[in-house]
């Protein structure tokens, strides 16, 4: 079957569900967004052990959809891996001890004789929750704004600056993309506790926090979208594969593909109804609402930054060794042999869906965290 | 250390990791099959007591399990930070079972695992008890991928060089999955995994046996860890006989490293025990051995299964020998370079639109390609590996793996007899014994990417060729970094777990 598709309708396919991973990663990182106001939400230690079990029956979910994105990156575009983290040392190493030491953070925390004690743990959570999440922000902000690398002829990268991807942190434009992913796995995360928890002052906090930070949220969204669509792209020719600065290119990718134009109004229409759900109303659903949203408009952004011939990470010192979804990926038969792999990601969702829906038929409160021993 | 060059620590730092990773990873192989049946013992009998033993060792499996996630997610990025050339090299064949891993392996196990913790309560019996066989199915498949991954490094197969894009690419993914390499590396690896979780659930028992507390437990989990061990001890005794065959035949310069074998020799025998002799090299007539006691015709006899069979040593491997056609290393390096000059000179005639020069230059290099990794070296001493480290793991491994045989068969008669109790001797060496269960794990991973030095991929990719190209400082500071933060997770990991242990049981 995938056989029958030409080399790059498997690339288009690929950078599809790359996109489609890096969408639900990000939907998922209302995990972190919870850790990072796990003080500011819960005030007592009892609200603090319910946000936590509320987050820690999730958190290896999103752990999960980071490793595979990682790892499908790796199988369908190996020399975007090999480049960017490769290159880019410190920033991937910085997010990578984010996520180890979330890794343990909640099982260790309540542990007796854990050597460091709850605060250290719950501060793991919230450097993994705050640092952590602007910083995969700044690296993906990157894919708009490039990097510093060069490609030699035998496709080997090197990066010619020595602060191995840190200058990222310089650029306004990835900082800022940084914080708007912050945000929103803060608005995600609020969600996320109204839907899930049953405890009046938490939920309270929650829609307060929501109110405030979805302003900041669409202020951030506002200038980043803004900034997409003035901004200069790299356009590469589809014969000669030669890339070209272009104009506007991410508003002309907007308009070449309306399908995406479409998708990406209507999740940031989801997005902001599910916050006016959660910070207006006694509604519990907004998470379903924002989250959708969040999927459709991060899948719209990565199909801008690789289709209709757009060199998704420029180079910033050699025009031409910019990577395109042509040039950077896997072979023809690994892509159609992953493609057949991937049929069972529907069967994947379905059995998590099952789970979570059995795990989350009842909303934590206090009553069941003092009775269950095992509670993070 | 301001010597050790840029793949020196890359190489330290992948090291550092992957032994750090790989104290975590047997245990949560074994001890969620162990779990799992205990679990059914439950489900079946209805007896509420293997519920709580259940509940205490999946407690246990937990503490181990976080940190087993800590430091693996560092493993996959690594191949991409710390070694680019290499991803992109091989990415097209290595990538497809890490992915693989992701999407069958990894979401199994932790959609499932929150149900095994949390959903006690929430779901049936039954589905709760299927939750507990999918985290060890889906932690085995997790081993089998990336397994196969490592399979392909030590012998790879199923691709073809692409000049054009200068790199290595699949073209049978059967092939690959099915590599004699990877399927006996597997199968060693997570019968491994399984004998160790055996050793520590004996172990753990075998000290409430000995504090004279949780005796009913105790003896309950040991009858469930040595059936287990005693069987998988065995098959991975079968595995290991098998996995040694596979480096015979696909990386016999490993195999002489393991053997401490310099000379080839018809009829060789195995080294039951020997202490090394430091000075002997391969040009020179010192024995090599300060001490040794051997199995005659072992060697011969396990790898070929004939008693005459020719077993190549060091100095074969490297100079070559025409009687037996075995190509010098030095011929092997030429060729190699020819490869490499083609190759450059096929992209530039490319390049300048130059068909027929490049036609010529493509000829060249798919005449000499299979030495293409040899054309990086520089000297032909280089293809051997480190030999002590190789040989004094491998017996470590070795010697280890034949006391947990008899160490199980025991621990099984006297719980049987019931007389363990009485055995106190027996029950101090099971608790010393949990050690040497780590031990022969680590060990068993130096032989195999030790002995593979000085090849990333064997015969094909060089270490020092497959790094990211970045400062030695940059890769410094990373290492002390993970060495610091593993360090202090290991030792909060150890409380963590001994003071659960002392709670024991009862308060699961």
């Amino acid at each position: 079957m995938f056989e029958k598709l030409s080399y790059l309708q498997l690339q288009e396919y690929w950078w599809f569900l790359v996109g489609l991973l890096g969408a639900l990663f990000v939907f998922m990182t209302f995990v972190q967004g919870g850790q990072s106001m796990l003080h500011r939400v819960g005030k007592s230690e009892i609200q603090r052990d319910i946000i936590v079990n509320a987050l820690g029956r999730k958190w290896e979910l999103t752990f999960t959809s980071l490793v595979v994105f990682g790892g499908a990156l790796f199988a369908a575009f190996p020399l975007f891996y090999a480049t960017s983290f490769g290159g880019a040392y410190y920033v991937w190493m910085a997010i990578l001890f984010c996520f180890i030491i979330q890794a343990v953070a909640y099982e260790y925390r309540k542990k007796p004789n854990n050597l460091f004690g709850e605060r250290v743990y719950e501060a793991f959570l919230f450097i993994n929750g705050t640092l952590g999440i602007i910083l995969i922000g700044v690296a993906l902000g990157t894919l708009f704004t490039g990097g510093n690398f060069v490609i030699n002829e035998m496709n080997l990268s090197r990066w010619t600056t020595k602060t191995y991807g840190l200058e990222a942190l310089l650029n306004f434009f990835n900082i800022a993309f940084g914080l708007m992913l912050f945000f929103v796995a803060r608005v995600l995360g609020a969600l996320f506790f109204i839907k899930s928890i049953d405890q009046k002052d938490i939920i309270k906090r929650s829609r307060t926090i929501l109110r405030y930070e979805s302003f900041i949220f669409l202020i951030l969204f506002i200038y980043v979208v803004s900034a997409i669509l003035t901004m200069d792209g790299y356009n590469y020719d589809p014969v000669t594969k030669v890339v070209n600065i272009e104009s506007m290119k991410y508003l002309h990718n907007f308009l070449a593909m309306p399908i995406v134009s479409a998708m990406f109004i209507l999740g940031a229409i989801l997005f902001v109804i599910g916050i006016a759900l959660g910070s207006l109303s006694k509604n519990e659903n907004g998470i379903f609402y924002s989250g959708v949203g969040v999927v459709l408009v991060v899948l719209a952004i990565f199909l801008i930054l690789g289709y209709n011939h757009t060199a998704y990470y420029p180079s910033l010192v050699d025009i031409q060794s910019s990577l395109t979804i042509e040039n950077s990926s896997g072979s023809k038969y690994t892509l159609v042999t992953m493609s057949y792999v991937s049929l069972m990601v529907p069967f994947v969702v379905a059995y998590i869906v099952v789970v979570w829906r059995a795990l989350s038929s009842k909303k934590i409160d206090e009553k069941e965290i003092k009775q269950d021993p095992h509670h993070y | 250390m301001e010597h050790l060059s840029l793949v020196d620590w890359s190489r330290a730092q992948f090291a550092l990791t992957a032994l750090y990773h790989w104290l975590f990873v047997p245990l949560t192989l074994g001890l969620t099959f162990i779990v799992a049946i205990m679990e059914t013992i439950y489900v079946k009998t209805g007896d509420e007591w293997w519920k709580k033993t259940t509940k205490f060792w999946m407690g246990l499996l937990a503490i181990n399990f976080a940190i087993g996630l800590a430091t693996g997610i560092i493993m996959e990025f690594e191949f991409g930070t710390n070694w680019s050339n290499y991803s992109w090299i091989v990415g097209d064949i290595f990538g497809a079972p890490l992915a693989i891993e992701g999407i069958m392996a990894f979401f199994m196990e932790s959609t499932f695992f929150a149900v095994m913790f949390f959903g006690w309560d929430k779901v049936s019996k039954k589905f709760h008890l299927l939750s507990t066989w999918l985290v060890a199915i889906g932690s085995n498949l997790s081993a089998l991928w990336i397994l196969v991954a490592n399979g392909w490094m030590q012998h790879p197969v199923g691709m073809k060089f692409n000049p054009d894009t200068a790199r290595n690419e699949m073209v049978n993914f059967w092939d690959v999955l099915f590599n004699p390499n990877a399927v006996s590396k597997f199968l060693h690896t997570i019968s491994s995994g399984y004998v160790l979780a055996s050793l520590f659930v004996i172990s753990v028992s075998s000290w409430y046996l000995l504090k004279k507390r949780e005796k009913e437990f105790a003896k309950r989990s040991m009858l469930v860890a040595a059936s287990f061990g005693l069987l998988v001890s065995l098959f991975n005794l079968t595995t290991g006989d098998d996995s040694a065959r596979n480096v015979a035949f696909n990386q016999p310069v490993k195999l002489a490293a393991m053997e401490g074998l310099y000379e080839g020799k018809k009829g060789a025998d195995i080294v039951a025990f020997g202490i090394l002799n430091p000075k002997k090299d391969i040009d020179n007539n010192e024995s090599e051995f300060l001490v040794k006691f051997t199995i005659p015709y072992g060697l011969s006899l396990l790898t070929y299964h004939k008693k005459d069979a020719y077993i190549p040593g060091l100095k074969e491997l490297v100079y070559g020998d025409k009687e037996h056609n075995i190509i010098s290393a030095k011929e092997k390096i030429q060729k190699g370079k020819i490869a490499l000059a083609a190759l450059k000179e096929y992209k530039k005639a490319k390049k300048s639109g130059n068909e027929a020069k490049a036609k010529e230059a493509l000829e060249k290099f798919e005449k000499n390609s299979k030495y293409l990794g040899y054309g990086y070296l520089k000297s032909e001493k280089e293809v051997i590996p480190p030999v002590a480290p190789t040989f004094y793991a491998f017996h470590t491994m070795v010697g280890l793996g034949t006391w947990f045989i008899i160490l199980f068969a025991l621990t099984l008669y006297y719980v049987m007899q019931d007389k363990i109790e009485q055995k106190r001797w027996f029950l101090r060496l099971s608790v010393l014994s949990l050690p040497l269960g780590y031990i022969a794990q680590e060990s068993g991973w130096i032989v195999a990417e030790v002995g593979r030095q000085p090849w990333a991929i064997q015969d094909m990719l060089p270490v020092g060729m497959a790094t990211s190209q970045i400062d030695t400082s940059a890769v410094m500071l990373t290492f002390w970094l993970f060495a610091a933060l593993f360090t202090a997770l290991l030792i909060a990991e150890v409380k963590i777990m001994t003071t659960q242990i002392k709670i024991g049981p009862k308060e699961a």
